[in-house]
């Protein structure tokens, strides 16, 4: 009896996880964000999610089709950077093609360059989201307040620069002015809670970046629960701080880059001139990430202590 | 008694006990055995019969100078048909003793039960039974009870603990031959001075421990602690931490912290040694997997054939297409189903068709799930980049060479890298550049 048998290093069984799962819980954790944006900025919104994340996925499929590599777009991350990417744009009419050159920039630069999933060093959707700020500075803060007849209007952080207060509860609920995705906390919070019970995230970044933000705006004076609430913070802290590859792996630097990211966004907001600091935080945090993981590594089981590799 | 400590790390596996209840059946003696010179840690045997002898049950058949080693016993009379090579999966060729077995069973004139006076008596008798690490390392076992000079064992620990998916053996071994186990701990008790004995058990199998905590209720120096079932439970590291709080420390052995881990079946044997003299040639194996019909627990004779130990479980119920020797998570699988059974063998897995294939490999997400799931709390993502790029001092650095390689980092991984299979490599590229 002759059979061919399989001949394999162990282990011979797996755990159902998967590199599209878990980029598919991602997306199922931004649908309530996702919904929310779509009713405050009714069809305008759709347009813009559905433009970015297709073009998203369309920059991955032709450069991996030019350059003759193995198609990756089935690992959902690209629709995951598309829906954050759009998530992050004001939600006006100029926004349609800034997704497009937004998706470009996240995909085919900071992304497929380096090497395609796993190695890039920026967050893709944070590095073209600042992109396009600095690029097209007016379109990108382009605010609408939310509602029916839209009208032209600044960001609460942007107000607070110049003394105007808005309520938390206006912030929780979404009813603000501010990108697409970023205006509802309630909505964030709800997929936060998703990628928490299916074990995406765990709470160290997340949770310390909010700390720090709390414990900075005490400090100074100001409402935390305002800073909190208000801007990217909730967008960036839960979903593109904890970005695997651009993030720490080790829980004790999963810890400072959180601490670094609440440091750097105040910084901006309180001391800057920009009004809003996340996006700057997170991609100055991604250079810092290499660093952090080589001064961070665990002390093995009965080993001694390290020496920073 | 309650869990000491919990190790952090580790992974939840699938239990597939599917042979918890399955009574173990002896299966009888086959028309050829094949007995290889190696079933153990350490220096091959060499054969001490030839072509044409005839031989009895309970021959030393194969044995060695070096110090770790341990003599090779044939548990069948017949007739030595010729000194045969094995390719065996680490790439050695190990010589093999095939034996056209007569079926007559007679005793060999040197069985009659072991006289010992002493702690070194002891030590030499369970060298001649043949005796090795029957979890599944195969260490000698009597290097592993012979502490250097003055140092007193602290605590001995009995491994019940089974924590490989589909596996019974030895869960079987506590409740069959439960009266064995303990009183395998008493004799090691007494002649190695040792006064504290902890049983772990993983709390999946509530029956062993009954059964065993019964039983020990006669001794006051016999505890049976129920463990969380969690993945690698039972690796030896884990398993002392587990029970005694103890870590030992990196490059160093149980000893080190006053200890030894003893697996049950281990124990059991020497019981029934000390008073038989008999010395280890059979086994207690579990059967399973998905292309196996009945999913079972026989005892064969060292040395049969992987084929003819299914077949006589009950044979194929599907083409298999992956044969194992012990579990899913550190097994390992065979060339062919010519293999014959070793000592320490504890399962034989034989898998179908979608069992058997192994996702394909995709980029690395650096979700850091192995990070969290290596007992060891090393870091094998970074590992696996290391020794495709052959960074010795940085495998060094990171601590390669303290990986258990219980396979958890594969495990969970979702890009389904062979972290194992580069940290193999890389612990190769370390001990390679030792050694110039």
């Amino acid at each position: 009896m002759e059979h061919n048998l399989y001949v394999n290093s162990s282990p011979h069984i797996k755990d159902v996880a998967k590199t599209s799962n878990i980029m598919f819980d991602v997306i199922i954790a931004l649908i309530p964000a996702t919904i929310i944006s779509i009713y405050l900025y009714s069809y305008m919104a759709a347009i813009i999610i559905g433009v970015t994340v297709l073009s998203s996925v369309l920059f991955e499929t032709l450069y991996n089709l030019l350059t003759k590599q193995k198609q990756t777009v089935g690992d959902f991350s690209a629709v995951v950077t598309g829906l954050l990417l759009a998530l992050n744009l004001p939600p006006a009419a100029s926004s349609i093609w800034l997704g497009v050159v937004g998706s470009l920039v996240a995909i085919i630069i900071v992304k497929m360059i380096f090497g395609g999933l796993g190695q890039n060093i920026f967050n893709p959707a944070i590095a073209a989201r600042v992109f396009l700020t600095v690029a097209f500075s007016s379109q990108m803060t382009t605010w609408l307040s939310p509602g029916a007849d839209a009208i032209s209007t600044a960001t609460p952080l942007a107000l607070a620069n110049n003394g105007v207060v808005t309520s938390n509860l206006d912030l929780f609920l979404g009813n603000i002015p501010g990108c697409i995705g970023e205006t509802s906390a309630l909505a964030l919070l709800l997929g936060f809670g998703w990628l928490l019970i299916r074990r995406i995230i765990t709470l160290d970044i997340t949770v310390t970046y909010l700390l720090t933000v709390v414990i900075f705006s005490f400090i100074i004076g100001a409402d935390p629960l305002f800073h909190v609430l208000s801007g990217g913070l909730l967008l960036g802290a839960i979903f593109m701080a904890t970005d695997y590859t651009t993030s720490p792996m080790t829980r004790k630097g999963k810890i400072i880059y959180g601490v670094g990211l609440g440091v750097i966004t105040m910084g901006i907001r309180v001391y800057g001139n920009l009004p809003e600091g996340v996006s700057f935080a997170i991609l100055f945090m991604n250079i810092l990430v290499p660093m952090i993981n080589r001064t961070t590594l665990p002390k093995s089981f009965g080993g001694v202590k390290k020496k920073n590799a | 008694m309650k869990q000491y400590k919990y190790f952090k790390g580790g992974v939840k596996v699938p239990h597939y006990k599917n042979t918890e209840n399955a009574e173990t059946t002896v299966m009888p003696i086959p028309d050829l055995v094949e007995i290889p010179m190696l079933h153990h840690i350490g220096a091959p045997c060499e054969p001490l019969v030839k072509p044409g002898d005839e031989i009895l049950v309970g021959q030393k058949i194969g044995d060695s100078d070096k110090y770790i080693s341990a003599p090779v016993h044939t548990g069948v009379s017949g007739k030595v048909k010729k000194i045969n090579s094995i390719l065996f999966p680490n790439g050695m060729n190990i010589k093999s003793i095939l034996i056209e077995t007569d079926k007559k069973q007679v005793l060999h004139p040197s069985i009659k039960p072991p006289v010992i006076n002493s702690k070194k008596d002891f030590i030499k008798a369970i060298r001649e039974s043949g005796l090795v690490g029957l979890g599944g390392a195969g260490f000698p076992t009597h290097v592993k009870l012979n502490p250097p000079e003055g140092s007193k064992i602290e605590y001995l620990l009995i491994n019940g603990a089974e924590c490989e998916p589909y596996i019974t053996s030895d869960y079987r071994e506590s409740i069959e031959n439960s009266w064995n186990v303990i009183s395998g701990i008493n004799i090691i008790m007494e002649y190695l001075d040792i006064d504290k004995v902890i049983i772990g058990i993983e709390d999946n199998k509530p029956k062993a421990v009954e059964v065993l905590t019964g039983i020990a209720k006669t001794s006051d120096k016999i505890d049976i602690m129920p463990l969380k079932s969690k993945y690698p439970q039972g690796a030896e590291k884990m398993l002392i931490y587990s029970l005694t709080g103890k870590v030992v420390p990196a490059g160093k052995l149980p000893l080190d912290v006053n200890v030894i881990v003893m697996n049950v079946a281990s124990v059991a044997f020497i019981a029934s040694y000390i008073k038989t003299g008999m010395p280890l040639t059979k086994k207690r194996i579990t059967i399973d997997g998905g292309a196996i019909k009945t999913p079972s627990n026989i005892e064969v004779f060292v040395g049969t054939y992987i084929k003819e130990a299914i077949t006589f479980a009950g044979g194929f119920k599907e083409v298999p297409k992956k044969i194992l020797m012990g579990g899913p998570m550190m097994g390992v699988s065979q060339f062919n189903l010519d293999s014959p059974i070793l000592k320490q063998n504890n399962a034989i897995l034989a898998f179908n068709e979608k069992q058997s294939k192994m996702p394909e490999q995709t980029a690395c997400i650096k979700c850091g799930r192995c990070v969290r799931a290596c007992p060891m709390n090393l870091m094998p993502a970074l590992f696996d980049v290391f020794s495709q790029y052959g960074a010795v001092k940085k495998l060094v650095r990171f601590d390669v060479l303290s990986c258990i390689e219980c396979g958890s980092c594969s495990f969970v991984c979702p890009a389904n890298r062979y972290l194992v299979q580069s940290i193999r490599n890389g612990k190769l590229l370390v001990k390679a550049k030792e050694s110039k």
